[in-house]
């Protein structure tokens, strides 16, 4: 699987991109394929307050729930609205269409602090 | 079950993997979870025809002169009304009325019965039974001895017939014959856990994988797929069929989990009667009750259900419905509130979202 290089990662496995201060936040392709089918998504209204390292969402499959961490701190200011009415988008473009929110953050270290995609798929090349 | 036990398998494990299953701990066992998606499986069986391994499912056989008196002391349905060749969903119950386990009970002979049990409860049914075996026979863990798969959906017939000699349409359900599969000797059953038509044959493990691919071979023209564990779970769930450690278990009684119909509290004395004649002298305080979701969320296993802001029972077994398309579950709440059409809570992640008693099963071919 291609990672974008321009998004860095979790080792909970989500994504993020960051363009003009604002983080598209989203669960990268080993993320939708471990959960299966995914039939429900909960996220946050705009407004909404999330701090890195806690749990923001879920995302719930056929067989089980998974929370979504935040991999950085700041402002909701979107939730995909897709997802609502099409969950299972998730499955088939977990890196574009179907990222979860998008945060003003309040503090960019945190995202270089992230895994670059090369250290990523070494990461989930190691886990499976 | 210790950690450093190694995962038991099944003989068609290495096809499983060699094929790209996702392969999940199931109570010790190595099964796969899915093959294609969970809900594609779901789908091919309801609307063609699925194939699983169900090989972790344990078998005892009882045998002798005395081998019916020792089925009807341990179990609840009447074998004794059993005909050869016929077999019936039965309880293994303690003293006290709870389940040790849920099984199927073939008649093989007036002397020979064979029982279909629970993997992981395998070793506690066969030591629970021979601690009873008062009686002129044998019981023998037979586990070792078979594989199982199951054929099942619409289609499983015009599959299987292709494979044995044996006049398949003239089984009715939950009956069974022994005959050759696939070119080795099999018992083959019209039984399942998905609410479909279909069959269960069992052969030896050394024939698993040559049955296997034999079956996949047959039902290419009607799309079989080899489908897991999930699947199934969704299957039984939409035909609120019980599972052991969910809608039932040691501390929950064939009354409760709404199995009275297994039950023949008139064929004389059997383990666990006296607890249950009991319960039914008291009245019933609890009851399986089947539910759909009225509200955004999906209910699983454990949640807890809230009825006029109380705490009221649990959630047994809980998913999203792939035939229906809904998210239904099944839930353990005082008898009186087990009716269709009472307004129930479910609490999901520190919410409650509201959900409504259904008739059951949701699903019915």
């Amino acid at each position: 699987m291609n990672y974008p290089e321009n998004y860095r990662y979790t080792k909970e496995h989500e994504w993020v991109g960051l363009a003009d201060g604002i983080a598209t936040i989203g669960i990268t392709f080993h993320a939708q394929e471990e959960l299966g089918d995914i039939v429900y998504v909960d996220l946050p209204k705009a407004g909404t307050s999330v701090e890195k390292g806690k749990t923001f969402g879920s995302v719930e499959s056929v067989k089980a729930v998974s929370d979504i961490y935040a991999p950085v701190s700041g402002e909701v200011t979107e939730a995909n609205e897709l997802l609502a009415a099409k969950p299972e988008k998730l499955n088939e473009d977990p890196h574009s269409s179907a990222w979860l929110i998008k945060v003003r953050v309040s503090n960019a270290e945190e995202f270089s602090n992230l895994m670059p995609a090369s250290e990523y798929q070494i990461y989930v090349g190691a886990e499976s | 079950m210790s950690e450093n036990q190694p995962l038991s398998r099944t003989p068609l494990n290495e096809i499983h993997r060699a094929s790209g299953a996702r392969m999940v701990d199931f109570g010790g066992w190595d099964m796969p979870v899915q093959y294609t998606g969970i809900v594609d499986e779901h789908n091919t069986v309801r609307n063609a025809v699925g194939l699983f391994d169900v090989s972790h499912m344990g078998e005892i056989e009882i045998r002798g002169p005395e081998a019916l008196r020792l089925v009807d002391h341990v179990s609840t349905n009447a074998a004794s009304r059993l005909k050869t060749g016929q077999a019936h969903y039965s309880g293994l119950l303690y003293e006290h009325g709870g389940f040790v386990d849920d099984i199927l009970v073939h008649k093989v002979a007036d002397d020979s019965y064979f029982l279909c049990v629970n993997a992981s409860n395998q070793d506690k049914d066969f030591e629970h039974i021979r601690s009873h075996n008062h009686f002129d026979c044998e019981v023998d863990f037979a586990s070792p001895r078979y594989a199982q798969l199951a054929i099942q959906g619409p289609k499983a017939l015009e599959v299987a017939r292709q494979l044995t000699s044996a006049d398949l349409s003239a089984i009715r359900y939950y009956w069974f014959v022994d005959g050759e599969f696939a070119g080795v000797p099999a018992r083959i059953a019209r039984t399942g856990y998905t609410g479909e038509d279909g069959f269960e044959v069992y052969v030896a493990p050394e024939f698993a994988a040559k049955v296997w691919n034999a079956i996949l071979a047959a039902g290419a023209e009607f799309g079989i797929k080899p489908c897991g564990l999930g699947a199934r779970n969704t299957l039984r769930l939409e035909s609120a069929m019980s599972l052991y450690g969910h809608e039932i278990g040691a501390s929950i009684t064939p009354f409760d989990a709404g199995l009275g119909w297994i039950v023949k509290m008139d064929k004389g004395d059997f383990v666990g009667r006296d607890a249950l004649a009991k319960q039914r002298e008291k009245g019933l305080t609890r009851a399986l009750a089947g539910f759909e979701m009225r509200e955004r969320g999906i209910a699983r296993d454990g949640y807890e259900v809230f009825i006029g802001g109380e705490a009221a029972g649990w959630v047994t077994s809980g998913s999203p419905a792939p035939t229906l398309c809904k998210n239904i579950g099944l839930c353990l709440i005082p008898a009186d509130r087990a009716k269709v059409g009472e307004k129930i809570a479910i609490l999901i992640r520190n919410q409650t979202v509201e959900a409504e008693i259904v008739p059951t099963p949701f699903y019915k071919r």
